[in-house]
């Protein structure tokens, strides 16, 4: 167990930023942590991490207690705060060195450290350039190779993406899944399609709370036990849709004109019941052709919303029993 | 060892960048006008009424040289970097403390350059030269102390240099206190008074007391500055 958190909770004045929360993390997992802002992704990688001790519960990196063992839990993590944390009026090589220097890297092996780990994310042609002159690609690579350096185990990485253009967030993330080889990665983001593109497993966390803690691929297919397709239909618009609402098992139906006597449909079905076949014979008796028919899954981001919205559709729900009474 | 490691990218920040430039240019240019100005009118080879005005610039040098030390790291956020590493923050706030101490030691040690001449044209006593200077580097340390001091309790650069002048300037003051009261107070503020220790290393008297004080002073100041940095992180 590289990373194990126990209970913990952090308290802000009265606001409970992070809930009671215990989730442990396996040597070489890349584990992504999701949230919509203010969650308490932030303040708990600052716990994972020892800027900031939990209020109450543990934090153990590597089996040493971030808090009474802070030193020896330290040396075993790279952190990359949400905003870098650059000197910008250093070199970039210079500044490589000095966190190599205060993480206790020996000044023999600080150099090969530091070369080697340039050549990995791509700072070579800017090692002698001014932090504060660089692009803000570059800046957050030089705040991964900083975290990297001293070579820890357990990699905490905050929104690694944030703020890059589509061309430099491929590239962060190419580097991360290739540190995700050699390194235990807990990193957090609000961007769904990185998380399973990168991770293994998601933790989704909501006012301070684990709402959903699973491998990636499970957690979408959690959602589906109903089926959907997306079907592209030519005929009348009324018609096709009586047709398909004829057909037994199907739950939902959302129609759509999309052009002349074209009809798109999003249909759900009971996960018991295969209805591709009903729906191809009922429209051919029509005489009505289907232009597309594809399985709809749900993805991640559909997911997420429904986990982080549970809340908000029972309050409603609890609204309409009061009229109802 | 890892506490070199910070001072070292301290003073690369003073050297690298103007502030260490302007500040000794500053206090060098302010004290060469007493020194010359001095020895001009007066004819005398005495040093310590130069050194006692040097006392004075450096009160307004030491804040804005120390404004910076943790206050910048906390506005960043390479605080984060700090903390987040396997050193404590007794080392980090010694090493940025040691930082600002050697760039006042440059300062220092370029007037030397003033005894040297009265050397060279005249034979003045050396003794309260040296003992001066040692008053002098005490003083000036403690400045730092304090300056430190201010620059954790504020992430504004600008407020932390107006609280730690107030500081120096409180402390320095406290000996007026002395002559109001009389009795134990008096005793007491006068115990306290900067002003009066380092009169004692300018006419060339060297007290261990007198150095026992400033150094703790210095400790203590440093000592609040570390709990200060560990303390804000439990809040």
């Amino acid at each position: 167990m590289m990373v194990e958190l126990k209970n913990v909770t952090k308290v802000y004045g009265t606001r409970k930023a992070v809930d009671n929360i215990s989730f442990s993390v396996d040597k070489g997992e890349i584990v992504g942590f999701l949230g919509p802002n203010g969650a308490g992704k932030t303040t708990t990688m600052k716990m994972i991490t020892g800027y900031m001790p939990p209020t109450s519960g543990t934090i153990k990196i590597a089996g040493y207690d971030i808090v009474e063992q802070p030193i020896e839990a330290k040396k075993h993590i790279g952190y990359l705060p949400e905003v870098p944390p650059l000197y910008l009026d250093m070199m970039v090589e210079a500044y490589l060195h000095f966190v190599g220097g205060i993480k206790g890297v020996p000044a023999k092996k600080r150099r090969e450290d530091v070369e080697r780990i340039m050549h990995e994310v791509g700072l070579i042609d800017v090692r002698k350039r001014l932090i504060k002159n660089l692009s803000r690609g570059y800046k957050q690579r030089v705040g991964l190779a900083q975290a990297i350096i001293g070579d820890p185990e357990v990699l905490v990485l905050d929104e690694p993406t944030v703020g890059l253009d589509p061309k430099q967030i491929k590239e962060i993330r190419d580097i991360i899944k290739k540190l995700g080889e050699k390194h235990t990665i807990i990193l957090s983001t609000h961007i769904l399609p990185e998380v399973s593109m990168v991770c293994d497993r998601v933790i989704i966390i909501n006012r301070g709370k684990i709402v959903a803690m699973d491998k990636t691929e499970n957690l979408s297919a959690a959602l589906q036990n109903a089926r959907r397709y997306f079907v592209k239909v030519e005929g009348p618009y009324e018609e096709v849709v009586r047709a398909i609402e004829n057909i037994e098992g199907v739950t939902n139906v959302e129609a759509e004109i999309d052009q002349d006597n074209v009809v798109k449909l999003t249909v759900e079905s009971s996960a018991d019941k295969d209805i591709r076949k009903e729906m191809f014979f009922a429209f051919a008796k029509k005489g009505f052709p289907i232009l597309e028919l594809k399985p709809l899954g749900y993805s991640l981001e559909e997911v997420f919303l429904e986990l982080t919205t549970e809340e908000e559709s029972y309050d409603e729900n609890a609204g309409n029993i009061k009229e109802g009474a | 060892m890892k506490m070199l490691e910070i001072l070292k990218r301290e003073l690369r920040g003073y050297f690298f960048s103007p502030i260490a430039y302007v500040l000794v240019g500053f206090y060098l240019l302010i004290s060469g006008y007493f020194f010359s100005t001095f020895v001009l009118s007066t004819h005398y080879a005495v040093l310590s009424p130069v050194l006692g005005s040097m006392v004075t610039v450096f009160m307004f040098v030491a804040p804005i040289l120390t404004m910076r030390l943790i206050a910048e790291d906390m506005k960043t956020g390479t605080d984060q970097l700090l903390l987040t590493s396997p050193i404590t923050v007794t080392d980090i706030v010694i090493g940025k403390f040691l930082s600002a101490v050697l760039v006042y030691l440059v300062a220092l040690v370029i007037t030397f350059l003033y005894p040297i001449y009265l050397k060279i044209y005249s034979s003045p006593d050396m003794g309260p030269v040296i003992s001066g200077y040692i008053g002098l580097f005490l003083i000036g340390v403690t400045f730092i102390s304090m300056g430190i001091f201010a620059s954790s309790i504020t992430e504004n650069q600008m407020i932390a240099g107006i609280i730690g002048f107030a500081l120096i300037l409180g402390f320095w003051l406290i000996s007026w206190l002395g002559d109001v009261f009389t009795g134990r107070a008096r005793v007491i503020f006068q115990s306290l008074s900067f002003f009066d220790r380092l009169n004692n290393f300018q006419k060339g008297i060297v007290n261990l007391s007198d150095a026992v004080f400033f150094i703790s002073v210095i400790v203590f100041f440093i000592f609040l500055t570390i709990r200060v940095v560990d303390k804000r992180r439990w809040s």
